[in-house]
């Protein structure tokens, strides 16, 4: 027994252990020192990537996947769109333009109905292969085959008879719109006429997956087969993949097989799934971070103080707003709805609770090329006065009980908490906050068992009809009971129209319209605040946020 | 011995069926599915998903259909949140969560007995008074609170360590300093305790009587016996280490296992969440069977036969 413990005074016996205990002071010099060696040789991870040319991006969560086909969040499209290039890009610097991609030429008929891609001859996957149509082919019958249970397949409804093949109305893929052919040219053949159709191009769901290696590994309807798995994933982006470590880093390396590999700027990225946005943003103050997904509305102000050369704001395409549930009591008549829209102090919120310099939102889509922005969506507490005692509640008498559904971030409570004092002042109701997690509010938002619902909608592509169709009967993403036949009609005569003057006015028509009835009662249209290091060149805004990286450039600053 | 350990073997296995059966019923409690996203998706659709996962059976085929998997194939599932094997996501960060933990109670131990032992010898000096303030304050300041300060102090103030990330071995200390911290305090405390009852025995006045210098009566004759109650606190503290902080991981940005726990409940990510349940279900089964078996060994008044 008597091994266990004597070690400790053996240790004491060691002489220069000795003589430090017995001389404190020398002791606390020696870790000075050590330290202070310590810190001195280590060289920032910016400052090494930066000359190693890898971009360091904080991206806020792991990853569901890697399968453009079946995942749909932000995140994912930020890792994706390194690894897969689809017909067309993003351009570096311009909303709503593009640049070649798989394809070096697009056309299309006289309105926009037809469209040709012919696909560049040097394309290849970055296992060597050829990239050719037949890949284009057998990806959209992959995402539109039922069984592979994809979220987002309706990105691609445009295209004649998609939507009654993903519904499974017909199992013959030829009678699809689309055909090759020959390897390197791709016919696409719409429901009607669609000017934009490269704009929704640029969506993951249009990305090409190699049909050798999707195949290898499970049939063509199979999710999550093990294809996008480190050692199986090939692509055809700019980039491959390189390591994931879950919950630790997902890195891509440059794609020496890419058709423009020699313009590529950086030689490689490294997510990082950062959920803790306060850790990023100290990560990013200690250089361990190029580009930040974001900065807490509480370090805004202090960023832009200690960082004012790296705190980037840009209008991003999004709308925050409430869902008013129609079928609830007090909210079937649009007075109401109307009355606590106007009761929101847009301006105050902003400014003392967002704090993310965010725009009022004086519509339902934010304002972007050469869509002006609706403005009906005033703060007039006077007015709503009127149209709550218009309405049959004259200072809120007789009102039922009204909740306030909102998720359980502090963030979301101190929103929910600023509405309910303006609605109290002004329109003398109270409104019972009901926070709830996560997927639990989800679950009972779809179920529409609330009264009010916070939420909001970020844009898939440049056009309002991205936020105005998600409004139809039965909509997946409507969830409010709310629907319009003049709404739909007007959607509808957009749908056969290729002028993009004439759509634009029929989308303002309609969106005026739903805005007359407000069943959602807009608050504010988004910006992303983030913090990016001075090495990272060739970053701009861009109201999508879909930044291709091939353009970037890492130049260490001297 | 041999009978203790089938015995003891026996409890563990009901002892884990009893918690899987927990989570499972737990689970299916739970409002919402794991196909609940922020986009609503077809009812097709997501009945299609039910199917691939074996969801659409009966809640009972489904019970008994995850044990068979387990059992046979030593499948955990796969994870319905992340797409990847349930094995895989523990394969890789339970490595992790193990190193964070092994440091945090080196540093617990290291830190701990002594300002013990120190408290106690020196008792009602002002040594005693500063050892169990900072061990109040250590036990009292939560992770959320500890785990900032450190950044800011030690990483961004003074540039000694990365604020957060696992990539250099030098990358453990702050987060292992953080979650360390309450473990330290206890182990302080429960030292000092232990020491003091010690100190005051008669054998140690007659150690002091035969003229035997301070360090070698409290290093060789009390440490010993004022280390038990510390030492019998180990075990437990070190399974709640080794399971992982989702704290401490989103703070220092640790791919651990803690956050599995979190993440798997908030995605209503029912194999994750079972998977790493029964994991550690049995992972502390296991230990509290070995810290029995070495008590055994190592303390022969304990007669583990005699149960």
């Amino acid at each position: 027994m008597d091994m266990v413990f004597p070690s400790i005074q053996e240790i004491l016996e060691v002489p220069r252990i000795r003589k430090i205990l017995r001389d404190p002071l020398r002791g606390v010099l020696t870790a000075i020192a050590c330290l202070s060696l310590w810190s001195c040789e280590a060289t920032s991870s910016v400052e090494v990537a930066s000359r190693d040319g890898i971009l360091i991006m904080g991206n806020s969560s792991e990853p569901k996947g890697l399968d453009p086909h079946v995942v749909s969040g932000v995140l994912e499209n930020n890792i994706i769109r390194s690894l897969f290039e689809g017909l067309v890009i993003e351009h570096h610097s311009k909303n709503g333009e593009y640049l070649p991609g798989v394809a070096e030429k697009v056309e299309r008929d006289e309105n926009s109905t037809v469209w040709t891609f012919h696909l560049r001859k040097e394309a290849r996957w970055s296992d060597g292969h050829p990239l050719t149509s037949e890949d284009f082919m057998f990806s959209f019958e992959r995402i539109l085959t039922p069984s592979l249970a994809s979220d987002y397949s309706f990105m691609l409804y445009y295209i004649k008879g998609a939507e009654d093949f993903h519904k499974g109305k017909t199992t013959d893929f030829s009678e699809v719109g689309v055909s090759a052919p020959d390897p390197h040219t791709l016919v696409v053949k719409l429901l009607g006429p669609l000017p934009f159709l490269p704009e929704i191009t640029k969506h993951y769901t249009w990305f090409p997956v190699p049909k050798h290696i999707v195949l290898k590994h499970g049939k063509i309807g199979e999710p999550f087969t093990d294809w996008t798995k480190p050692e199986n994933l090939v692509c055809n982006g700019s980039f491959k993949l390189k390591s994931w470590q879950i919950n630790d880093h997902i890195e891509v390396e440059r794609n020496p097989e890419y058709w423009d590999a020699r313009n590529v700027g950086i030689n490689g990225i490294r997510f990082l799934p950062i959920n803790n946005s306060y850790t990023e943003t100290r990560m990013f103050a200690s250089n361990q971070l190029h580009i930040t997904y974001r900065v807490p509305p509480e370090m805004i102000a202090y960023s832009g103080e200690h960082y004012p050369k790296n705190l980037r704001t840009e209008p991003w395409i999004g709308t925050y707003f409430i869902r008013c549930n129609v079928d609830a009591k007090a909210f079937t008549d649009k007075r109401v709805r109307k009355a606590f829209s106007m009761t929101i102090d847009q301006k105050s919120i902003i400014d003392n609770v967002t704090l993310g310099k965010q725009l009022p939102a004086t519509g339902l889509v934010p304002a972007f090329g050469e869509y002006p922005a609706s403005t009906p969506v005033s703060f007039d507490p006077e007015t709503a006065k009127k149209l709550l005692a218009e309405a049959g509640y004259p200072n809120g008498e007789g009102l039922p009980d009204i909740e306030f559904l909102t998720t359980d971030q502090d963030s979301a409570k101190a929103l929910a908490e600023a509405l309910q004092a303006m609605w109290l002042e002004h329109l003398g109701v109270t409104v019972k906050i009901r926070q709830l997690e996560w997927t639990t509010y989800l679950d009972t938002m779809f179920k529409q068992e609330y009264d009010l619902a916070a939420g909001g909608w970020i844009g898939d592509y440049l056009d309002p009809l991205t936020f105005l169709d998600m409004w139809i009967e039965g909509g997946g993403n409507n969830r409010t009971g709310w629907s319009n036949e003049q709404f739909e009609a007007l959607l509808d005569k957009v749908q056969q129209t290729g002028d993009q003057a004439t759509r634009y006015r029929l989308l303002k028509e309609a969106e005026e319209l739903f805005l007359e009835e407000r069943p959602v009662l807009p608050i504010y249209w988004y910006t992303r605040n983030y913090l990016i290091s001075e090495d990272v060149r060739g970053w701009n805004p861009l109201i999508l946020d879909n930044h291709p990286y091939k353009f970037l450039k890492l130049k260490a600053a001297d | 011995m041999l009978r203790f350990i089938t015995y003891r073997l026996l409890q563990g296995i009901i002892v884990l069926i009893a918690l899987y059966t927990i989570t499972f019923f737990l689970i299916k409690a739970m409002p919402g599915d794991p196909f609940t996203g922020e986009k609503n998706i077809a009812e097709e659709t997501k009945q299609l998903m039910r199917e691939k996962y074996g969801l659409n059976e009966s809640v009972f085929h489904q019970y008994f259909l995850y044990l068979k998997n387990v059992f046979t194939e030593g499948s955990l599932g796969i994870s319905t949140s992340k797409a990847h094997s349930v094995n895989e996501m523990i394969g890789q960060s339970f490595p992790v969560s193990c190193i964070l933990g092994l440091t945090a109670l080196s540093f617990a131990i290291g830190l701990g007995v002594p300002i013990g032992v120190a408290s106690a010898v020196r008792k009602n000096s002002w040594i005693d008074y500063s050892g169990m303030a900072l061990a109040m304050v250590g036990i009292c300041v939560p992770a959320f609170t500890v785990g900032p300060l450190l950044q800011i102090m030690l990483s961004m103030k003074i540039p000694l360590f990365n604020v957060a990330g696992w990539e250099t071995p030098r990358d453990v200390i702050l987060p292992a300093i953080t979650l360390g911290l309450v473990t330290t305090a206890y182990i302080a405390r429960l030292t000092r305790s232990g020491m003091l009852e010690i100190l005051s025995q008669d054998y140690i006045r007659t150690a002091h009587a035969k003229g035997l210098p301070v360090s070698r009566v409290v290093c060789k004759h009390a440490l010993r016996g004022g280390l038990l109650p510390a030492v019998a606190y180990i075990g437990p503290a070190f399974a709640a280490l080794i399971s992982g902080s989702f704290i401490v991981e989103t703070i220092f940005q640790v791919p651990g296992m803690g956050q599995h726990f979190v993440n798997a409940t908030k995605a209503r990510d029912p194999f994750l969440l079972q998977g790493v349940v029964l994991f550690f279900g049995l992972l502390i089964v296991i230990m509290n069977l070995a810290a029995d078996i070495l008590t055994g060994f190592l303390n022969p008044r304990v007669r583990l036969d005699q149960e």
